[in-house]
C-alpha cells in the first residue's frame, strides 16, 4: 500500500512539471542579458526596456485589449441571454437551433470560424460597404465565439442554481424584470465574472480568427508575437510573456480570494 | 311559454344570439389574454431575440456562405476571388455548381496526407493527455477539498496564460542546442547538441502541453463522485490494487475519460498553430492546408472546401460530445446536485 502513493505522486509531480517547467523556464530567461536565448549570459532586465520601447507591440497590445474589453463585455450579455433562455424558458421554437448555435463553435476549428467570419463581412462589405476590415471585424468576430463560452459558464450555473428563490419571487408578485434583476443576476454574478474573464483571455489570446478576420494596419498582439517568432527568436517575447503570466496570477488569485471570501460570508 | 308573442325574440333566435354573445366575448377575452401573454412573454421575447439574432447573423450565415463559396468556381485575380453561383445571361438564369474543389481534396495526396497527419497528431496528444492526466486528475480527486482547490487551480492557471507564449517557451527547450539538449549533455547522455524541434513528436509534445487541462478536469469530475469504499471493499476481498484499479476504478471512471478524450481530440484535429510552430516541412495539418491556400494560394473556394470537408473529421466526435451532453444535463437540470443551492 505504501508503493502506490509513492507512484502517483511522481506521476502528479511529473504531469505538473510537464505544465510548468516551460513557464519557469521562460520567466527566467527573461531577466538573461544574452541575446541567445539558451545561453545565461547574468541577470538583466533589458529585455523588458526593450520591450517597453517597441512601439509596434505597445500599439498591438493596446489594440488586443480594447477589442478583448469590448468583446468580453458584450459576449457576456448574449451569452447570460443564451443561457437564461436554454435553461429558464422551457420548450420553445428554436431551442434546439439555439443550443446547436452554442455549442458548435465551442468544436469547430477556429481556422474555420476565421474564415467564414471573413466570408460574411467580405460579402456584407460588398452590399453595404460596411464593416472595414479592422478592428470592427475582430471584435464582432470575437464576440460570437467566445459568447458560446459565456453562454456554457452562466447555464451550468443556472442548473445548479435552486429556482425557488425565483419562484418566491414571482409567487410574491415581481415582475419578470424584477426578479430577473434582484434575485438572478446577483446569484449568477460570480458566474459572469467567470464568463467575462474567460471571453477576455481567448479573445486577448486569439490568433488564428484575428488573422483572418483583421486589416491592414489592425494588428492584433498575438499577431505581431506570431509573426516574430516566425522571423526567429526574440528575447523580448519572454518578457511579454513573464509580464502575462504575472498579470494572469495575479488577476486570478485576487478573483479567487474575492469569490472564496464571498463565500465564506454568504454560505 | 303558451304561445308566442312576437314582440319577444324567438328563442331559437335569442339562443343564436346567445351564442353569438359568448363567441364575442371569447374572442375579446382570448384577445385579452393573448395581450397579456404578449406583455409578458415581450420580455422573454428580447431575450431570446438577441443571442438567436446575433449567432444566426454572425455564425450561422457565415456557414451558409461558406458552403456557398466552397461550390463557386474561383476567379485568381478577383475581388472577391470567386464567381458568383448564379448569373442572369440574356434573360437567362445560369446556375453554376462546381463540385471539383471536393474532388481535387479527393485526388491530391497533399491533402490526404493533411488528414493523415491532423487524426494522427490528434489521437496520439490525445493519449498522451490521458496518460499523463489520469494520475494527476486521480491525485487531485483523493485529496483533501483545501489541497484539492489548489491542485486544481494549478491546472488551470496555465490554460488562462496565451497558449502562443506558452509553445515559444517549448520552442525554446526543444530547438536544437536548447534547453533540453544542455541539460541532456551535462548529464552525459548525449555529447552533441540534439533537438527534436520541427518533428512529429514536438508537434505532439506541444499539443499535449496545451490541452492537458481539457483532459484532467472531466477526469477530476468524475473520479470525485467514485466512491472509494469500493476499492476499500475490493482490498478486504483480497484483489491487488492493480486489480481493483483496472476493475473498479478505470471503469467507473470511463465517462471523465471519453469526455476529456473529445475535448482533447477535437479541437487538436483542427489546429493550426502548434503543427506551424514546432513541426516540420512534412507534417502539414489540415488546418495548415486551409492556412496555406487562403494566405498564400488565395483560392477561396478551395480553401471553403477545405473547411467544409474538415468539418466531416469533427462531426462524428462533436455528435457523440452531444449526446453525452444532453445524457449529463438531464439529471443535472432536473434535480440540483449536491453542489446545487445556493452559494
Amino acid at each position: 500500500m505504501n508503493r502506490r502513493p509513492f507512484a502517483l505522486y511522481t506521476a502528479m509531480a511529473f504531469g505538473y512539471a510537464f505544465l510548468y517547467l516551460p513557464i519557469v523556464l521562460v520567466v527566467a530567461y527573461s531577466f538573461n542579458a544574452s541575446r541567445l536565448v539558451t545561453v545565461w549570459g547574468g541577470f538583466s532586465t533589458r529585455w523588458y526596456g526593450e520591450l517597453l520601447g517597441n512601439q509596434q507591440l505597445l500599439d498591438a497590445a493596446w489594440r488586443s485589449l480594447l477589442i478583448a474589453v469590448v468583446s468580453a463585455s458584450l459576449a457576456v450579455v448574449i451569452g447570460t441571454a443564451s443561457g437564461l433562455a436554454l435553461s429558464r424558458f422551457g420548450r420553445f421554437r428554436g431551442r434546439g437551433l439555439l443550443s446547436l448555435m452554442n455549442s458548435a463553435p465551442l468544436v469547430m476549428p477556429e481556422v474555420m470560424l476565421g474564415f467564414s467570419a471573413l466570408l460574411l463581412f467580405v460579402t456584407l462589405q460588398q452590399l453595404t460597404g460596411w464593416p472595414e476590415r479592422g478592428m470592427t471585424t475582430v471584435t464582432l468576430a470575437h464576440v460570437t465565439f467566445t459568447a458560446c463560452y459565456v453562454t456554457v459558464v452562466v447555464r451550468s450555473r443556472l442548473l445548479q442554481m435552486d429556482m425557488s428563490l425565483e419562484e418566491a419571487a414571482m409567487d410574491l408578485g415581481a415582475r419578470p424584470w424584477k426578479v430577473f434583476f434582484l434575485i438572478t443576476l446577483p446569484l449568477i454574478a460570480p458566474a459572469l465574472v467567470a464568463g467575462w474573464l474567460l471571453a477576455f483571455t481567448l479573445s486577448l489570446d486569439d490568433l488564428v480568427i484575428a488573422n483572418f478576420t483583421s486589416g491592414p494596419g489592425a494588428s492584433t498582439l498575438p499577431m505581431v508575437v506570431y509573426s516574430k517568432m516566425k522571423f526567429g527568436v526574440t528575447p523580448e517575447i519572454n518578457a511579454l510573456a513573464t509580464i502575462v503570466i504575472v498579470t494572469v496570477t495575479a488577476a486570478i488569485s485576487l478573483a479567487g480570494w474575492l469569490m472564496f471570501r464571498r463565500g465564506a460570508r454568504v454560505g | 311559454m303558451a304561445h308566442r308573442d312576437p314582440s319577444r325574440p324567438d328563442p331559437a333566435e335569442s339562443a343564436w344570439w346567445m351564442l353569438w354573445f359568448q363567441v364575442v366575448t371569447d374572442l375579446f377575452r382570448g384577445i385579452g389574454a393573448l395581450g397579456r401573454e404578449l406583455r409578458q412573454s415581450r420580455g422573454r421575447w428580447l431575450v431570446l431575440s438577441l443571442p438567436m439574432g446575433w449567432l444566426l447573423v454572425f455564425f450561422l450565415v457565415p456557414f451558409l456562405i461558406l458552403l456557398r463559396i466552397s461550390l463557386a468556381e474561383p476567379v485568381p485575380d478577383g475581388i472577391p476571388p470567386y464567381a458568383p453561383l448564379a448569373a442572369f445571361n440574356d434573360g437567362v438564369l445560369h446556375l453554376s455548381l462546381s463540385f471539383k474543389h471536393y474532388l481535387q481534396l479527393l485526388g491530391d495526396p497533399l491533402y490526404k496526407d493533411a488528414y493523415a497527419n491532423s487524426l494522427g497528431f490528434a489521437t496520439v496528444s490525445t493519449l498522451a493527455c490521458l496518460l499523463i492526466g489520469y494520475p494527476m486528475a486521480y491525485g487531485i480527486a483523493r485529496a483533501t477539498p483545501a489541497t484539492r482547490m489548489v491542485l486544481l487551480v494549478l491546472v488551470i492557471l496555465p490554460f488562462w496564460t496565451s497558449s502562443l507564449l506558452r509553445t515559444y517557451a517549448l520552442i525554446g527547450i526543444m530547438k536544437t542546442n536548447g534547453l533540453a539538449s544542455q541539460l541532456l549533455m551535462w548529464l552525459g547522455v548525449v555529447d552533441q547538441p540534439v533537438g527534436i524541434l520541427h518533428s512529429d513528436i514536438a508537434v505532439v509534445i506541444g499539443i499535449a502541453y496545451n490541452y492537458l487541462p481539457f483532459m484532467v478536469l472531466p477526469l477530476t469530475a468524475t473520479l470525485m463522485r467514485l466512491d472509494f469504499t469500493l476499492l476499500e471493499a475490493a482490498a478486504d476481498l483480497g484483489a491487488k490494487p492493480l486489480r481493483a484499479f483496472w476493475r473498479i476504478t478505470l471503469p467507473l471512471s470511463l465517462p471523465g475519460i471519453v469526455a476529456g478524450s473529445l475535448l482533447v481530440f477535437i479541437p487538436a484535429i483542427g489546429e493550426f498553430v502548434i503543427p506551424d510552430l514546432l513541426g516540420g516541412p512534412g507534417d502539414q495539418t489540415i488546418g495548415h492546408a486551409l492556412w496555406t491556400e487562403f494566405f498564400q494560394v488565395r483560392d477561396w473556394p478551395l480553401t471553403a472546401a477545405l473547411a467544409i470537408s474538415m468539418l466531416l473529421l469533427i462531426v462524428v466526435p462533436m455528435l457523440v460530445f452531444e449526446s453525452i451532453n444532453a445524457r449529463e444535463a438531464k439529471p443535472a437540470a432536473d434535480a440540483p446536485g449536491p453542489r446545487g443551492g445556493t452559494p
